[in-house]
């Protein structure tokens, strides 16, 4: 027998055809949906006269422009009513499950949809949004799609798709004080470029991923589409297994067993090859902060702005170029001379239970720095509330961050989240492309360690000077 | 639904920047919008639009010699980022009926496929010269998709590889899901043998 990856595993058990011109018909277990990219893909139902082939394995979420404060008041942007209000209407003609503004199950689609069970290992997943890779930290095969293709998985519960190349990303060694799962993804897209896993699955293995929790593997995951990776994966293990477990939508009893048996088949054999291979040494890696307008301009904290004049190519010396005029950046600035107005933890890359748990104990007792604006938008309406039976909404508040409840936020500031112009902002999420966080404003990567750090300091620090596992009290009651 | 697309000839224009992400094509507050059309307007909205909506000059498509151009020339890694595809509506609303570059986002080139946006990869050194020679303003480009080659005046033909199911969805029109409904029994067939616990029964109460 020949030695499979997962993703080959996964493909193959879904390939329904097999096309000469080298395109396969897919099957795709499971299809999340959100506001932005589905009302066009459900009128093109409407329009052919067609319906939702399995709407049982289709589920809705509200994310990308929902307010974050009070829920119970009007939405004010009268285009996110009118989106909001559409997925409403359409999940109802549809016969889909939609996790409302005021279900306590609302939350970004890449985090609600795995702890609520629905995201399983070696299930095949699609959903209008490029982070959708995301879900392949469970042993997922995990699509991100356009409108026309959630068109195409509403009516026929499949998707023609040519087969992706297969990159291994190998990770070895203990990631070092104060180094996340969020710089490892930095510090790979530094290395390969944003173009460079174009095409390709790529599979993250090695002793340093093997040690991540899911939620760490997850930011691995959901950041891949930055090096424009069709999607990623990891092999299951038991954490995930137990990720899943008694989760909502979780199979039960003798599916359950059924389940597992299926799942521990799947990892990856030994000896399977791969089209691409890249190592990573993570034994010595440092905090890491982008400093230009794409996710492959990063630099570590201890380092400098870079010098254009540095660049060999002309073409990303002009890059460089246009990055620092957009940043407002001088070259040689060492990294933690910049100042931040704003600090955003959130998104679909960092705003888990864990992220919030380690922020908050670089924060606990402390207050976030004169001037400077901080938020905290849990991933979801689930997260928001484990945090609060910890007591995390206190610690955050006494600290002087706003508490907010979960969307999509300011990580694409569809809703009122966003940075004015000129606003310099240390943020969680996964893109810093010109005016993503709102015209002008300038975003600079991090892991929710070093977000919260630089909120209490006004500006970036090397979150290694504080005590990153120090003990703090994690208990509430609501007495 | 889609136009197919044998032949065109149109007008290039160069895009000399690298990493254009779809942020930049198109800015998520025009993803509001509930339709497809209409949007070319918004497209590159920063690069050409201060915020108070009065024109930013010097974006290349905005320029009276590029105005009326159908053929985009641009750096690589056009289309990364966001699975937005209001990125390609708005590209088409704008008149660009094929882009040319190094390389594409996946999502991207995908979204393009479906909707009769041409995309061609080519080396980049080539693209470089096909962009320097199209800022002169007068370049016409004539693309055979049947014989995969792109030619213009003091231009040698240029042959371009294309994934034959793209080829042949662009140049058919064809309707992706009307083809994928053709094979309704293999689909019935994975269906009947789809393993129970993949389908989602939720808990009686969902518990945290």
């Amino acid at each position: 027998m020949t030695a499979k990856t997962i993703f080959e595993k996964i493909w193959e058990a879904h390939v329904l055809k097999e096309r000469e011109d080298g395109s396969a018909l897919l099957y795709i277990d499971r299809h999340l949906t959100h506001e932005v990219t589905s009302p066009v893909a459900f009128e093109t139902l409407r329009m052919t006269g067609r319906r939702v082939r399995r709407p049982e394995l289709t589920f809705a979420f509200m994310d990308h422009n929902v307010p974050t404060g009070d829920r119970l008041q009007p939405i004010k942007d009268r285009l996110s009513a009118e989106q909001i209000k559409t997925l409403m209407r359409n999940a109802r003609e549809f016969g889909i499950t939609v996790f409302d503004l005021l279900s306590p199950f609302q939350g970004i689609v890449h985090v609600a949809g795995p702890e609520l069970g629905l995201t399983l290992p070696g299930i095949t997943l699609v959903c209008g949004d490029s982070h959708t890779s995301t879900h392949g930290a469970l042993g997922a095969l995990a699509f991100g799609i356009g409108t026309s293709e959630v068109a195409h998985v509403f009516a026929t519960q499949t998707l023609w798709m040519k087969k992706p190349r297969s990159m291994e990303a190998r990770m070895e060694g203990e990631l070092p004080y104060g180094a996340t799962a969020k710089d490892a993804i930095l510090w790979m897209i530094r290395r390969i470029g944003v173009g460079g896993a174009i095409g390709h699955v790529v599979e993250y293995r090695g002793s340093a991923v093997e040690a991540m929790s899911v939620e760490e593997r997850m930011t691995l995951c959901n950041m891949a589409i930055e090096a424009g990776a069709r999607s990623a994966i990891v092999s299951p293990d038991e954490k995930v297994y137990d990720y899943i477990k008694d989760t909502p939508y979780a199979p039960k009893g003798e599916e359950w067993e059924e389940a597992l048996q299926s799942w521990r088949k799947l990892p990856t054999d030994p000896g399977a090859r791969y089209d691409k291979s890249v190592s990573f040494d993570l034994s010595r890696l440092e905090p890491q902060v982008t400093w230009g307008t794409n996710p492959g301009m990063t630099v570590s904290v201890t380092e400098e702005v870079p010098d254009p004049r540095d660049f060999d190519d002309p073409s990303e010396r002009a890059m460089a170029e246009r990055a620092l005029r957009y940043m407002g950046l001088e070259p040689g600035t060492p990294i933690t001379k910049i100042k931040v107005d704003v600090v955003f933890i959130g998104s679909c890359t960092n705003a888990r239970l864990s992220d919030l748990i380690q922020a908050a104990k670089i924060v606990y007792g402390r207050r976030v720095a004169p001037g400077v604006r901080a938020l905290v938008v849990p991933g979801s309406q689930l997260v928001k509330r484990k945090a609060e039976r910890l007591g995390l909404h206190r610690i955050f508040m006494d600290a002087g961050f706003e508490w907010r409840n979960s969307g999509c936020s300011m990580c694409i500031a569809m809703n009122e989240d966003r940075l004015e112009p000129g606003q310099r902002c240390a943020s969680t999420s996964n893109r810093n492309f010109e005016n993503r966080q709102g015209v002008g404003g300038r975003t600079h990567l991090v892991s929710p360690i070093m977000a919260a750090a630089a909120a209490l300091e006004g500006r970036f620090v090397d979150v290694r000077e504080y005590e990153l596992d120090r003990e703090i009290p994690l208990e509430w009651e609501a007495a | 639904m889609v136009e197919p697309i044998r032949v065109m000839e149109g007008k290039a224009a160069p895009l000399k920047v690298n990493d254009v992400d779809t942020d930049q094509i198109i800015p998520a507050q025009f993803l509001k919008l509930l339709s497809r059309k209409g949007l070319g307007k918004y497209a590159f909205y920063r690069w050409r639009y201060n915020e108070d909506g009065t024109p930013k000059p010097g974006f290349i498509l905005d320029d009276p010699r590029f105005k009326d151009a159908e053929i985009l020339i641009a750096g690589k890694n056009f289309g990364i980022g966001s699975s937005r595809e209001n990125a390609v509506w708005a590209l088409l609303d704008l008149g660009i009926r094929c882009v040319i570059a190094p390389s594409f986002g996946d999502i991207f080139y995908n979204n393009a496929a479906k909707n009769g946006l041409l995309c061609i990869r080519l080396p980049e050194d080539l693209v470089e010269r096909l962009q320097d020679r199209a800022m002169e303003g007068d370049l016409i480009l004539r693309i055979d998709l049947e014989k995969q080659e792109i030619s213009g005046k003091d231009i040698e033909a240029i042959r371009f590889d294309i994934e034959p199911h793209v080829k042949e969805r662009l140049l058919k029109g064809l309707d992706d899901i009307t083809m994928a409904l053709l094979y309704e029994e293999e689909i019935k067939r994975y269906e009947e043998r789809m393993p129970s616990y993949i389908i989602p029964k939720p808990s009686r109460f969902l518990h945290e």
